[in-house]
């Protein structure tokens, strides 16, 4: 073999034209599509090899003058024709280095680590593989504007993707009718964010889990300020801004309130959500609210009435006792004027949170809800005695007097 | 109008409330009634029901809209019923509706009638001899008008609070909300259960007593239900005076309706009212 090669040596560089083939040439990409634009051609379990010729050409790589070996490497040496139906995997790599270190970090690789059968995605789910586009593409599967569709593939698929424990809903597939779904993808909005603006491209980490996710708790207020930048800087000044940074794990981020996939506008729905957001952790300002106009009205459904932003704003919360919240005592009648012009620094003594239960907050409506209570109980329990005696009583009189005592006159016997 | 005593089934009418009263009384109920099924929802907000009623009268701000049309028609009430009173006091000199057996003011007897009422409840002695006002009928009178001023007042203050903001401190709207919505529970509960019960439902008046929408009443009813102002109608002469004649079919036949309507939407109201509050 050895001296078989030397000879080959010499008689290419000698004579080129010459047929004798070792050592093997590099098949050309017309040599592989003998075999692979042929639809008869199958495998032994009968799938077709085939390669579109055309989407090939039109891809990223075709475009580039790839050639079919330049990721196929292992057939760069073969000369066995038709080559062995395994594969030594394709290494994206070799070219695109920084980009598979990336994707090594996330999710998706970590799962595939866990087990063969994992269906998680790798470079081909989302690219594509013969066909891939580059991502200005219209048509590519990572383009700006296609990349939801891509990503719900597997994420909008329960079967695929089970959701993290909780109930069953496809929280991802909300995305298509959020405001960011629908900025996107009905709006063409291209500053409308995709899933990689708020959970990056390759290095999708676990946003549950690993503290260095950009949708990591902690992590989600910088993220959605990318885009919302002045409202983050409210929010990091706000109480709650501040107290996430003291690592205060209970205060809220953005998702808390807006959520994470179904974001929508301000919309009536949304105002008497956020009731029961904000609520979840102030129990107590929620059920005094509720004993207000205001809570009562919005309590029946009817949204156009002051719910908790309306006062306290909905990023720059500050307590009350602090001179910057919009419900601290020099602040609190612009508050109230937003809604009812024309009010004076009296009417905005109204407590909108008052407690009838708390002495301490108010003695004085403290007290009339005691003599309120005391009345009421005091007059049913007077006529609600009255009343059980006399039905008897009565019941006998109707019996032996008819209606209104008609028969009584005529015997006079009226007991 | 043919003056006829004895009517048609032979018994004699007396009059026992005038045109006035039955307008009156008329103008509160469809006023209390259409305060009650616009504002009650308020009271239990987090109901289905409540949104349900709310809507029905075209959502919050229409039914606040409509609750001061009906509280201008409670104030007109109110209004013309102190009118009549300063005339009968000051123009025709009727005393006696500030003392005496016709007059609604307390008295001691009404004490006296209340423990022998129930002493008669008991099967303890003979039903009390009640003259033109009993004791529970002068509750309902003072209920409604210790109402008109608690629940009148702060409504008005709420009405306005921006105006009234001017001269008043804002916590006063926390005061004025609470006891308007608790005396309004009050008065919701008292009228369509104890006063139901006292004027029309207990099985003597059963299914109602239209009295106050004739404003007659058989002499004999009189004569069994209030004998003490019987007694004194006859030694006085008054038997004739008051005499009408019977109350036409027609007018029977819709007080009848009327108060049907009035007392199933005060049932149904409270049975709601209730049934939100016990559970």
């Amino acid at each position: 073999m050895r001296f078989g090669g030397v000879l080959a040596a010499f008689l290419l560089t000698a004579a080129p034209l010459q047929a004798a083939a070792p050592p093997p040439k590099p098949p050309a990409n017309e040599d592989c599509l003998a075999c692979h634009e042929d639809p008869s051609a199958k495998r032994a379990n009968g799938s077709p090899v085939l390669v579109d010729r055309a989407a090939f050409a039109a891809s990223v790589h075709g475009a580039a003058g790839a050639s079919c070996v330049d990721c196929h490497q292992d057939l760069a040496k073969t000369a066995d024709f038709p080559h062995p139906e395994k594969l030594a995997s394709v290494d994206c790599a070799s070219c695109h280095a920084s980009e598979v270190a990336d994707y090594e970090k996330s999710v998706h690789a970590a799962e595939r680590g866990k087990s063969k059968a994992s269906k998680a995605a790798w470079c081909t789910d989302c690219h594509g593989i013969h066909d891939i586009r580059p991502s200005k593409d219209p048509a590519s599967r990572t383009n700006h504007f296609n990349l939801p569709t891509t990503c719900l593939k597997c994420h909008g698929n329960l079967a695929v993707v089970p959701g993290a424990g909780g109930p069953p809903v496809n929280q991802p597939a909300l995305f298509h009718d959020s405001i960011h779904g629908r900025a996107l993808e009905k709006s063409g909005l291209k500053f409308a964010p995709n899933c990689s603006n708020c959970h990056g491209a390759h290095a999708i980490r676990n946003p549950k889990t690993d503290a260095e996710s950009s949708v990591y708790r902690t992590k989600i207020p910088a993220t959605c300020g990318n885009c919302h930048e002045k409202i983050l800087a409210e929010y990091s000044d706000s109480i709650h801004g501040t107290q996430l940074a003291k690592g205060n794990p209970k205060v809220p981020v953005c998702s808390d309130c807006h959520t994470a996939h179904a974001i929508t506008a301000v919309t009536d729905v949304r105002r008497l959500a956020i009731l029961h957001q904000c609520g979840g952790c102030h129990e107590s300002s929620l059920a005094t609210y509720r004993d207000t106009y205001h809570g009562q009205v919005n309590a029946m459904g009817f949204s156009r009435i002051a719910t908790c932003a309306d006062c306290h704003t909905a990023h720059q919360i500050h307590p009350a006792g602090d001179p910057r919240a919009s419900v601290a005592p020099a602040n609190r009648l612009g508050t109230c004027q937003k809604c009812h012009a024309g009010a004076t620094a009296n009417f905005s003594r109204y407590d909108p949170h008052a407690n009838t239960h708390d002495k301490g907050r108010s003695r004085l409506l403290w007290a009339t809800a005691l003599f309120m209570k005391i009345l009421l109980a005091g007059v049913f329990a007077f006529f609600g005695i009255h009343t059980v005696l006399w039905f008897p009583r009565s019941l006998k009189a109707r019996a032996a007097e008819g209606r209104g005592g008609r028969r009584a006159g005529k015997g006079h016997g009226a007991p | 109008m043919t003056e006829k005593a004895p009517a048609a089934d032979g018994r004699v009418w007396v009059r026992r409330f005038d045109r006035f009263d039955r307008s009156l009384h008329i103008l509160l109920m469809a006023s209390f009634l259409g305060l009650s099924l616009t504002g009650v929802p308020l009271l239990f907000s987090d109901r289905p029901w409540a949104a349900g009623l709310s809507r029905l009268f075209g959502g919050f701000r229409a039914a606040a809209t409509l609750h001061r049309v009906f509280a201008a028609g409670m104030l007109l009430c109110f209004g013309s019923h102190l009118a009549r009173l300063a005339k009968r006091l000051f123009g025709d000199k009727e005393y006696e509706i500030l003392w005496g057996p016709s007059s609604l003011v307390p008295q001691p007897r009404d004490f006296m009638e209340l423990v022998h009422h129930v002493r008669w409840f008991l099967g303890r002695g003979a039903r009390p001899r009640f003259d033109r006002f009993t004791y529970w009928e002068k509750f309902d009178y003072w209920a409604v008008f210790w109402g008109m001023g608690i629940i009148g007042g702060s409504g008005l203050i709420l009405w306005a609070p921006k105006f009234w903001a001017r001269f008043l401190p804002g916590d006063l709207f926390n005061i004025a909300l609470l006891i308007h919505g608790e005396e309004a529970l009050l008065a919701v509960v008292f009228i369509f259960t104890i006063h139901f019960f006292n004027g029309h439902l207990r099985p003597e008046k059963f299914p109602m007593d239209t009295v106050i929408f004739t404003g007659v009443l058989p002499l004999e009813e009189l004569k069994h239900e209030r004998p003490s102002e019987y007694d004194r109608l006859v030694a006085e002469g008054g038997v004739e005076r008051l005499a009408s004649p019977a109350p036409t079919a027609d007018r029977v036949f819709k007080s009848r309706i009327i108060g049907t309507i009035a007392v199933s939407l005060g049932l149904l109201l409270v049975a709601f009212t209730l049934i939100a509050l016990l559970s």
